[in-house]
């Protein structure tokens, strides 16, 4: 077990390597008859900065990296509004090694998608799109069998939905059908009215959450500091969970798509509560 | 009903979690912006009177949030440089994983490959 945690703390292939070493082929090259049908991943884009850095322009905070400004896929300038989400993006780009993976810059990419919209949706076709996973939300699809599955959706997702129902002051009820629990419409127009006090960039942040947890409910209650983000993501992954303990786990599927699922979730509540807060700092004098 | 742990647990792991981004970039972990941040952050926080502590567990949790965030991503990456990021083997590779080698053809195969 050491040994598979110092490979997973230094980020190192396996020492005795399982496959005969290749040598990188950059694409499949039709010039090698062997090559041509072989699958290799395309080749990335190297660091080409040393440093990077933050500085605040007039739209918000812009980043450097070396002496260029950063910018979105559409040549946009890339800036946001707050500076703690602009350092946080920083380290993202600061912590590439060698080559650029887009993949585990997921605050980059949510920024992105704001400043992009490439989508071209407005804050009311987001909010219906978050709204509309409550009529399939997880914690809301029970399963009639096995039993032991029953019980463990019971005891794990009822206080969920109590909590929400409380919260919210709504109806929302499981249901064991195929059509999934029926949600009054006076539900729908509290979420919708309470997510609509969001800005454009936090909603896109709670959107994102509440796509890749599959649950309206588990979102709002990380949104809403209920659960932490891990709590959030068992909850989710609750039948999986579920068929790993009854019958093992696979580390090259089952942990790749927690860790996955784990840092797109916080990634999208990161960017919510960064976007929408503003803290001012009160300086007490001590009465002497 | 968040069990976030104590504060300096969470401070400490972002710290480690610093340290091995800054171990990428080269720098020591100190002068990153995220350090100073931090840093502030948590000292703003740690003197204010014990009625406002909701600002204080707000702060906790984006804390752990962050921490979540880079902890998950560099063990994703780890999984995904062990498992998924060689290609397809080549069919010599594919043969000689059960020991056996594919034929000498001097002549070419007589089809196109």
């Amino acid at each position: 077990m050491w040994r598979r945690c110092q490979r997973l703390f230094y980020a190192r292939p396996p020492q005795t390597p399982r496959l005969c070493p290749t040598p990188p082929v950059a694409g499949p090259s039709l010039s090698l008859p062997g090559a041509a049908r072989t699958y290799t991943p395309p080749t990335e884009r190297k660091r080409f900065y040393q440093n990077v850095s933050i500085s605040q322009g007039e739209g918000g905070f812009e980043i450097n990296l070396d002496h260029r400004k950063l910018k979105t896929p559409q040549a946009k300038l890339f800036t946001v509004p707050s500076e703690a989400l602009a350092i946080a993006v920083a380290t993202e780009w600061d912590s590439q090694q060698d080559t650029i993976k887009s993949y585990t810059m997921h605050l980059t990419t949510l920024c992105n998608t704001v400043l992009d919209n490439p989508s071209q949706r407005n804050k009311d076709q987001l909010i219906r799109a978050a709204v509309k996973f409550l009529e399939t939300d997880t914690v809301c699809y029970r399963v009639e069998e096995p039993a032991g599955l029953v019980e463990l959706q019971k005891n794990k997702w009822d206080p969920m939905i109590e909590w929400a129902e409380k919260r919210y002051n709504v109806e929302i009820g499981s249901s064991t059908s195929i059509l999934g629990p029926n949600i009054p419409a006076r539900t729908k127009d509290t979420f919708t009215s309470h997510l609509a006090s969001y800005n454009t960039w936090a909603l896109q942040g709670i959107e994102y959450a509440i796509a890749q947890l599959k649950s309206l409910i588990l979102s709002m209650g990380v949104i809403d500091r209920h659960i932490p983000v891990e709590k959030a993501v068992l909850l989710s992954r609750l039948e999986e969970e579920y068929q790993i303990q009854r019958w093992g786990n696979v580390e090259w599927a089952h942990d790749y798509d927690l860790y996955e699922l784990r840092a797109r979730t916080a990634a999208g509540t990161l960017f919510a509560h960064l976007c929408s807060e503003s803290s001012t700092v009160k300086h007490k004098l001590l009465q002497d | 009903m968040a069990s976030l742990g104590s504060p300096l647990r969470t401070l400490r792991s972002l710290l480690r979690e610093l340290r091995y981004v800054s171990a990428q970039a080269g720098r020591p972990y100190r002068d990153m912006a995220a350090y100073q941040h931090l840093r502030e952050a948590f000292r703003a926080h740690r003197i204010t009177s014990e009625k406002l502590c909701r600002a204080q567990h707000e702060l906790h949790f984006q804390a752990a949030t962050y921490l979540c965030l880079l902890r998950s991503v560099r063990e994703h990456l780890a999984l995904h440089q062990a498992y998924h990021a060689r290609g397809e083997r080549s069919t010599e590779e594919a043969a000689g994983l059960v020991g056996l080698k594919l034929p000498q053809q001097p002549g070419g195969k007589g089809w196109d490959p």
